[in-house]
């Protein structure tokens, strides 16, 4: 909901903090993960993550969460998908070159990375083209795999 | 500007050290001239002399000339092909390749293709939303955005891989741009922008029109502290605004145009309006040349394009260099003493 979502920017630097000790939690869960099975846990968890996140960012389910680095405003509700910043055609008003009713997804990252320590210098890292494969899967089990160098692989038959 | 090295019409000039590619932009750039880059609208059209005729309105007065990848999300002939055309009688085009239309698979193989017929510049983008052109019922690709798609051509580059990591067995040697605005919002990060475009791989960025001086000289300063002056050629984009009533659509309408309002009143005022967007966009390279950092100019003047010669003339920002273009040399070897007085081949 956009206006959830335009709340979720307000609150960066509460929500990153909570997601911070959340991403802990769920690293120390991982050899309970493991021994369930991170494959048989996936579809619940990113049901899960699929209501939290929709509800809070209009989460697109690219399963490479960026929203740390985009002061909680979701890179993926940008038109074209940017994940690098916005592009020329922001409006004078701060909206949207596609959806004109639409504040910019990257004005708002930008006022929300202010919010949170060392946001700015995140948003200026260079982020890399999305994995398409990962589409609908659940990005805090990717992390956890990542973190905790998991075997296997977060990408279904991928050799990444 | 004449190379010891000029090759016949067609055929790369050798890669000078430091350099990444056999173009003559590079050359213009690397060797501190201001250079002059313009932009051809490619032609609704499968005739191959409507590009030629539309490129050489600009003979004598571009280093390089973009061909614009379905700019404004309209269709139009390829900018490869546009470009293939060019390089056979030896322009330097900048292909423009847009994220909109191509996916990473498709952009790759546009690169080498691009490369296999000479093209030396390419111009990396995330291009226009689709709802702003003729196809609004289009779907919109952007599988890659213009950062990472930098990224991927530089690896081409430079460690002749796709992104899959597969080996190519010669890679594209390419200057690469990118795309800037300096007039659009958050303006405290369009700088910072910059920086991940030239991280990524940007060795030369053209810019959206700059009308605004004050906006741009802070846009320069923001550059220049973030240390970026000497890492990248800053080509600022100016163009002639042909009356105060287009000017004001144009604000309203193109996406990320900014044109002050002291302009539009400007242009109101006067007799000859055309005249006088020609006379504003004169004293704004003029004044661009002076801002630190600046390496060129861009000049955009869709449907004037026949003005660009002029505009540039005036300017005097060529300093008596002419351009290469096709017959350049023969008509100076010819005329060997009868050179223009004003413009020296050099």
């Amino acid at each position: 909901m956009y206006s959830v979502r335009q709340w979720s920017v307000r609150h960066a630097r509460g929500l990153n903090a909570f997601y911070r000790s959340f991403e802990r939690m769920l690293v120390r869960l991982h050899r309970l993960f493991e021994a369930i099975g991170y494959e048989r846990l996936e579809k619940p968890v990113a049901f899960v993550e699929r209501g939290v996140k929709g509800l809070l960012f209009d989460c697109q389910m690219c399963g490479q969460c960026a929203l740390s680095s985009t002061g909680m405003s979701c890179p993926m509700n940008c038109p074209k998908t940017l994940r690098n910043g916005p592009c020329g055609g922001v409006r004078a008003n701060g909206h949207c070159e596609v959806k004109p009713e639409m504040k910019c997804v990257w004005v708002e990252a930008y006022r929300g990375s202010g919010r949170i320590d060392g946001g700015i210098e995140a948003m200026a890292e260079v982020q890399f083209a999305v994995d398409q494969r990962l589409k609908g899967r659940s990005s805090w089990l990717r992390v956890v795999r990542e973190k905790t160098g998991a075997t296997g692989t977060a990408v279904p038959g991928g050799k990444a | 500007m004449r190379f010891e090295d000029e090759p016949v019409p067609g055929y790369p000039l050798p890669i000078l050290p430091g350099h990444t590619s056999p173009g003559r932009l590079e050359r213009v750039l690397r060797a501190g001239a201001f250079a002059v880059t313009t932009e051809l609208a490619p032609p609704d059209s499968a005739d191959p002399q409507e590009v030629y005729a539309r490129a050489r309105v600009f003979d004598g007065y571009a280093d390089a000339i973009n061909a614009t990848d379905g700019s404004g999300a309209n269709c139009h002939m390829s900018s490869v092909a546009v470009c293939a055309l060019l390089t056979r009688v030896g322009y330097a085009p900048v292909m423009q390749i847009s994220c909109r239309d191509k996916n990473r698979i498709a952009i790759q193989g546009d690169i080498l293709g691009g490369a296999a017929m000479g093209v030396c510049n390419m111009l990396c983008l995330t291009g226009d939303g689709v709802q702003a052109g003729d196809h609004p019922q289009a779907k919109p690709v952007f599988d890659l955005d213009c950062v990472s798609l930098l990224g991927i051509a530089r690896t081409l580059r430079d460690e002749h891989r796709f992104q899959s990591g597969r080996k190519v067995s010669y890679a594209p040697r390419v200057f690469l741009g990118a795309a800037a605005n300096p007039s659009a919002l958050p303006h405290e990060w369009r700088a910072r922008r910059l920086a991940k475009k030239v991280e990524a791989g940007a060795q030369f960025v053209q810019t959206q029109y700059c009308y605004d001086l004050p906006l741009l000289r802070a846009y320069m300063r923001e550059v220049e502290d973030l240390g970026l002056l000497g890492k990248v050629f800053i080509l600022a984009g100016v163009g002639p605004l042909r009356s105060a009533k287009t000017a004001d659509w144009m604000r309203k309408n193109v996406p990320g145009m900014h044109v002050p309002d002291s302009l539009i009143e400007r242009l109101a005022g006067a007799k000859d309006q055309a005249r006088e967007g020609r006379e504003i966009c004169v004293e704004l390279i003029q004044a661009i040349r002076e801002i630190r950092g600046i390496s060129g100019v861009h000049v955009m003047a869709y449907r004037q394009e026949e003005s660009v010669a002029e505009i540039i003339d005036r300017s005097g920002v060529l300093a008596g260099r002419v351009p290469w273009y096709p017959g350049r040399d023969a008509r100076a070897a010819e005329s060997n003493d009868a050179q223009p007085q004003d413009r020296t081949i050099t």
